[in-house]
């Protein structure tokens, strides 16, 4: 198929075949990641900006790394260091880089939209790496790629996802990517963070954990955020990890085969359990290293259209 | 001496009960019994309004002119030529300026600069509470006296029911009705569109129906309670208009008001991001707009308006939950209003539609405007309900252009508007 996409904005608005072709790319790239000179020319001269305006380590660096084996330039602006902190907006600041001929932008911003509102304005590719409550694409590909990689199929496998539903991109772009390519999904978590509206996007929606892992095929942990404070939404961590958590105990309930994965970062003994997160079943550093070479695949094609 | 006659219009006048063929006779401003015409001496202006409905001024009893603090929003002219333009010859402006208009010194300022500015009548309305800050009541009495015709603190909601029924108790006896804009902020949080189907989806953070049935019921309470009126300003859920037309049939003093954008558009308007789509209340769900269309046909909504809600371009073109909440109105409302009620939906006539726009208002605020009887101030509407046009944002009055209904084909619009008398904007 033939990729014409200058933007990857989220997994809702692609099609079940532009998210398999961008897997089948990826796949070519985690090959060049086990040669000895991992860089391809695939984007020389091009000029990539990591604008980061929340805070992220992991997948800034993944985008960082995945365009240096892409042998683009990079220059990474962060909240801090940007004029945003001047009282610039989002759209000057932005066309300022562009500017520049920046030619692909990698937005992470705190506004679900920001992505959407960028890429209407400008010219050059523009790379959703997280945009509020609203989508992270790259991460629902890479979550996608290590199931299919790991499991050989994505259609028909029963997909449970924990925690903060409510305020997580990550879920929302596993949702759409998953029910697309045929998986069956199931939200589980407090009534407050995973409220039955969802069940109107195809999804499942329970609150009783033990129900679901023993028929689960793959079980995707996300973080309780709770740096945020979220008091008025569950009483406390203690109470979650009784209800929820990922304990050594509740991990018996599994299949054998059952995927344990989490987008990081991870908070041991909340969400999950020490001995779960580095046991058998955890691919979390799977999804880490797959991350790479997910981005690698999206720069490289969106990067082309840009041209 | 000036006189005017308006020929062979469709004269509707709810306020006395009037839908016929004939003339309007308009001296010095006054309308005056068009059997008096054999004694004008004067010379005539004639205006055909054949194929016309020939109303009193509509009034528009919601509106944000900017004026004090915000001039490149909107200013009191600007925001006055765009109501003419809309077929309006009064309109009643929000508050919530810079400084609010809580104190007698800012509503004389506002009066004096439309009196000096606006091409139509601008009256004041005055904050409930000292700084629209919902803790302390404004010198009510005081602001009354300075000519204001209603309080609210629209934009803002007095969130303590304490304070809000010592203010609808103190209003009461200065004789000024009560204005609200329902919004229970605990409910609310940081919500910025309709909690539902959308939201979920998009990641946006919700404000659901409850957070403004709940005010709207605390009002209800307050209104009988302290026996006096509470109007709720633009009503967007299907919970808020069941609460108002129970509480009508009993009798109790509460009203609400409805803006075109809660029935010309749905949630799903907002998953592309634009911030025109964007206000407060936020667009709801098909069933709110049903529950609103269906409160309108049975009267239980009885008033009709624009929370004309200007912001410049650079303000609105930001990140979604980052923009202001609102839009510009008063050039489109009375467009999708006659196209939506009357042509497209049909649950009112055009009569009952200028009702809303006239004696509606005017019974509310007690103005001595909206009808069309012998002496009243010669405030009139012509408007065309068949007239098709399309809505160009580029064409506005209005000193801004933040609209969701750029190139929206209607059919029904004013094509002049007089004001004591004088024609003020024409097609």
């Amino acid at each position: 198929m033939n990729w014409n996409r200058k933007d990857l904005l989220g997994l809702r608005e692609l099609s079940a075949d532009e998210i398999n072709f961008v897997l089948e790319t990826a796949d070519a790239f985690k090959q060049v990641g086990t040669r000895e000179i991992k860089k391809v020319p695939a984007l020389r001269g091009k000029t990539l900006i990591n604008f980061f305006v929340e805070p992220s380590t992991r997948t800034r660096t993944s985008f960082e790394l995945a365009a240096f084996r892409l042998s683009a330039d990079v220059i990474n602006i962060s909240a801090s260091t940007s004029s945003l902190t001047k009282g610039e907006t989002l759209k000057d600041t932005a066309r300022n880089l562009e500017a520049l001929h920046a030619d692909i932008l990698v937005l992470r911003h705190g506004s679900a939209g920001a992505p959407q509102f960028l890429a209407q304005r400008l010219k050059s590719s523009v790379i959703n790496a997280g945009d509020g409550a609203h989508e992270h694409p790259t991460q629902g590909l890479l979550d996608i790629y290590t199931i299919r990689e790991k499991r050989g199929k994505i259609a028909g496998l029963h997909i449970v996802i924990v925690g903060d539903i409510l305020f997580s991109r990550v879920a929302r772009s596993n949702i759409f990517g998953l029910t697309k390519l045929g998986a069956r999904v199931t939200l589980v978590g407090p009534s407050t963070l995973v409220p039955r509206e969802f069940e109107k996007l195809g999804v499942a929606v329970s609150h009783k954990i033990d129900n679901v892992l023993p028929e689960a095929d793959v079980v995707n942990l996300l973080r309780i955020q709770h740096e945020r404070q979220r008091k008025e939404y569950f009483p406390g961590i203690g109470e979650y990890t009784t209800l929820f958590g990922l304990t050594k105990e509740r991990a018996k309930l599994l299949k054998p085969e059952c995927l344990v994965m989490h987008p990081g970062p991870i908070n041991r003994g909340v969400e999950i359990d020490s001995e779960v997160a580095d046991g058998l079943q955890s691919v979390i550093l799977d999804q880490v290293t797959n991350g790479l070479a997910v981005r690698m695949a999206v720069l490289y094609l969106c990067g082309g259209i840009s041209t | 001496m000036s006189a005017t006659i308006i020929r062979n219009g469709r004269i509707v006048d709810p306020a006395n009960n009037r839908d016929e063929s004939g003339d309007l006779l308009i001296v010095d401003g006054k309308i005056v019994d068009v059997s008096q015409l054999s004694t004008i001496s004067s010379e005539l202006d004639e205006i055909d309004g054949s194929n016309l409905v020939v109303c009193p001024g509509l009034i528009d009893i919601h509106v944000h002119l900017r004026e004090p603090g915000f001039g490149h929003k909107e200013t009191i002219a600007s925001g006055a030529r765009a109501a003419a333009a809309g077929g309006f010859s009064t309109i009643v402006c929000m508050p919530n300026t810079s400084p609010a208009a809580d104190n007698p010194a800012t509503i004389a300022w506002i009066k004096d600069r439309a009196t000096e500015t606006a091409c139509v009548n601008v009256l004041p309305t005055g904050a409930i509470s000292k700084n629209i800050a919902g803790e302390e009541l404004a010198s009510i009495g005081s602001l009354g006296r300075a000519g204001v015709v209603a309080i609210t603190d629209d934009g803002h909601c007095v969130q303590n029911h304490e304070l809000m029924r010592r203010a609808v108790e103190y209003a009461r006896m200065v004789d000024l009705p009560v204005l609200d804009h329902c919004q229970d902020y605990n409910l609310v949080g940081n919500g910025v569109v309709h909690e539902g189907y959308w939201s979920t989806l998009l990641g946006l953070p919700g404000w659901p129906a409850a957070g403004e049935e709940a005010i709207v019921m605390r009002n209800i309470l307050l209104a009988g309670l302290c026996d006096h009126h509470i109007h709720c300003q633009h009503i967007s859920a299907a919970g808020s208009v069941r609460l108002i037309r129970e509480a009508r049939n009993r009798g109790v003093k509460i009203s609400g008001e409805v803006c075109p954008h809660h029935i010309a558009l749905t949630d799903e308007a907002i998953q592309n991001f634009d911030t025109n789509y964007k206000m407060n209340p936020p667009l709801r769900s098909k069933e709110d707009v049903n529950a609103i269309l269906e409160g309108i046909a049975d009267g239980t909504l009885s008033i009709l308006c624009s929370d004309h809600a200007p912001h410049a371009g650079f303000e609105k073109e930001v990140e979604f939950d980052q923009a202001p909440f609102g839009i510009v109105g008063l050039e489109t409302e009375l467009g999708l209003f006659i196209d939506l009620l009357v042509h497209k939906h049909r649950k009112v006539d055009i009569k009952r539609l200028i009702g809303m726009y006239t004696v509606e208002p005017a019974k509310l605020l007690k103005l001595n405007a909206g009808t069309l009887s012998i002496g009243a101030p010669a405030d009139v509407t012509l408007i065309d309900p068949d007239l098709e046009w399309t809505v160009r944002v580029d064409q506005f009055q209005s000193e801004s252009r933040n609209s969701p209904f750029d190139q929206w084909k209607l059919k029904g619009r004013a094509v002049r508007t007089i004001v004591n008398g004088k024609t003020v904007w024409k097609l």
